[in-house]
């Protein structure tokens, strides 16, 4: 059976579905990756879509599993690179992926998780000092 | 009825012998039905060529007008009806004008002292070959401006759904005129992509061009939100005027939590302010 | 590989395993190229098809995809019709209820698939077996 491959990038784990994956397949990486983020203390992990042609109620849902399951281990997910077509077909499917956070692609994604990583020490900064200054 | 090679080259030399005689009566036969629309020369011009090519499709002894010895008079042919369906003449008048030719011969024909029935079976066969040809002419025409009218469409669609970029990160699509389900798709499709080349994660549709609002527009407008929130892009709908607003709550559309605005000034106002939010928060 | 000439051009798999769901997708892709849907009208057939596949898989106990072009005189279309001998659906109008589900999914696969598609038949009998039939037309 093919596996999908999770690549350790800083802080994030990486990952790329290049594949038609079989049901299966699905199911393995979604162990994979929580497996992977125990191990490496990552906080983050973006799943990259854009090479998928089409994502079924089965896809759909395990994307929401594995964002769910992440969530749990302390790292926020995030799906991008959705192709157009796909996302009118989920529309129509009636799949709205709830709970799932999206960017357009990698770079956009990587910045978003950036943003809840820093708003997310803000907060736990001390709260009766004034809020963090801009660093730039 | 196919023509003969003996048939073809008779005609032939039918044609070679009278072409002045031929020209002329064509050229007056497709003026009475053109009525002044083409000029003399040029209608002149244009029948002694396609004399000369069917001149040249009988010589060569083609038994059809599909037969590939035919080929150049198709050429001629296609090429006519293509002109003639851009100058905005009609499908008949077209045809009409290959018909004619009929009529220039079967002149010759009663001229002719050998009215005989060798001569009689020429003229048969040969009538029916100048059919497939004005058929051929109909079809052509039909084809072309088939054709025209497929372009026009679709250029009509390019022009009424363009997407701008409005913004570092920001398109717009500024709706003009009334959207069908045709149209809403082809937006749909062309603004995500848009949004997917550009990598902008803020899109504005503008409706103040749109006139009215059904629930099947509303749909539409919705559906590309929702897709585009997928994607992980925000969509906010700008130019919402008076009527449009209460004919929205009387239909009960809901539009949920998708942000609304007047203007596009004010969409692209309240974009700037959110990515300024960002920003700061850094 | 299959060329798909001609108006009677069919080709039927098996369904009794996971793969066979991703041959089910490919095969319906290849075809959908061939009779030049759109890019959406491509993604939605193979979505549809992707779900009443593991649907046959799941629900019916395996069963066969029939994948068809099809021509209405007018144009071209692609038509699926997957069959099983299994259990057969109780309640249709139920089953058709967006959300309705009794194998753990989300419950979109009949309702959500009958959305992607032109014509879409389903012919069941409890006991007996289930028939889909989907099919997309070109614009």
């Amino acid at each position: 059976m093919e596996r999908v491959p999770v690549l350790k990038i800083g802080d994030i784990l990486l990952v790329s579905i290049q594949i038609d994956m079989e049901d299966q397949v699905a199911l393995q990486l979604q162990e994979d990756l929580a497996d992977k983020i125990v191990v490496t203390g990552c906080h983050g992990v973006i799943i990259d879509i854009s090479a998928l042609d089409i994502v079924d109620s089965f896809v759909g849902r395990t994307l929401a599993t594995i964002a769910s399951v992440s969530k749990v281990l302390d790292a926020d997910t995030v799906v991008v690179g959705m192709r157009p077509a796909v996302a009118i077909t989920l529309v129509e499917l009636g799949l709205s992926l709830p709970g799932i956070r999206t960017a357009l692609n990698v770079e956009l994604g990587m910045k978003l998780l950036a943003q809840e990583r820093e708003q997310y020490e803000l907060d736990l900064e001390d709260e009766d000092e004034e809020p963090a200054v801009s660093t730039r | 009825m196919a023509l003969s090679s003996e048939q073809g080259s008779r005609l032939a030399d039918l044609f070679k012998g009278h072409e002045d005689a031929i020209i002329a009566s064509w050229t007056e036969e497709i003026a009475r039905t053109t009525r002044g629309r083409l000029s003399r020369a040029e209608l002149q011009r244009q029948t002694s060529e396609l004399q000369k090519g069917f001149q040249t499709a009988l010589r060569g002894g083609a038994p059809n007008l599909h037969d590939d010895l035919a080929a150049e008079l198709r050429a001629q042919l296609a090429e006519l009806s293509s002109t003639r369906a851009r100058q905005g003449f009609t499908a008949n008048e077209t045809a009409v004008g290959v018909f004619a030719l009929k009529d220039a011969m079967l002149e010759l024909v009663q001229k002719g002292d050998e009215a005989d029935a060798g001569a009689l079976r020429d003229y048969i066969a040969f009538s029916a070959f100048v059919d497939q040809a004005a058929l051929f002419t109909f079809d052509t025409y039909v084809r072309i401006r088939e054709e025209l009218i497929a372009d026009q469409a679709e250029q009509l669609l390019e022009l009424s759904t363009p997407v701008v970029k409005l913004w570092e990160g920001v398109v717009a699509v500024p709706l003009v005129g009334t959207l069908d389900s045709a149209r809403a798709q082809v937006v749909m499709e062309r603004l995500l992509q848009t949004l997917v080349d550009t990598g902008s994660p803020y899109a504005i549709i503008d409706i103040t061009g749109v006139p009215a609002v059904d629930t099947q527009v509303a749909q539409h407008i919705l559906k590309t939100v929702v897709a585009a929130r997928l994607m992980g892009a925000d969509c906010i709908i700008s130019g919402i005027r008076p009527q449009i607003a209460q004919t929205i709550v009387a239909l009960g559309i809901e539009f949920g939590d998708i942000a609304t605005k007047a203007t596009l000034a004010d969409a692209l106002r309240h974009v700037l302010r959110l990515t300024g939010t960002k920003r700061q928060e850094r | 590989m299959t060329t798909w000439d001609g108006a009677a051009a069919a080709e039927r798999v098996a369904i009794i395993s996971d793969q066979d769901v991703v041959r089910v997708r490919q095969l319906v892709r290849t075809l959908a190229v061939a009779v030049k849907l759109s890019l959406v009208d491509q993604t939605k057939i193979v979505t549809a098809a992707s779900e009443l596949a593991r649907n046959t898989l799941v629900y019916g106990g395996g069963g066969n995809a029939e994948v068809s072009r099809v021509d209405n005189g007018r144009k071209p279309g692609i038509r699926i019709v997957f069959a099983d001998e299994g259990p057969g659906i109780p309640d249709l109008d139920l089953a058709l209820t967006d959300g309705y589900t009794t194998g753990g999914g989300m419950g979109l696969g009949l309702s959500g698939a009958r959305r992607l598609v032109d014509e879409f038949e389903i012919d069941t009998e409890v006991g007996k077996g289930t028939t889909i039939s989907v099919t997309k037309w070109c614009r």
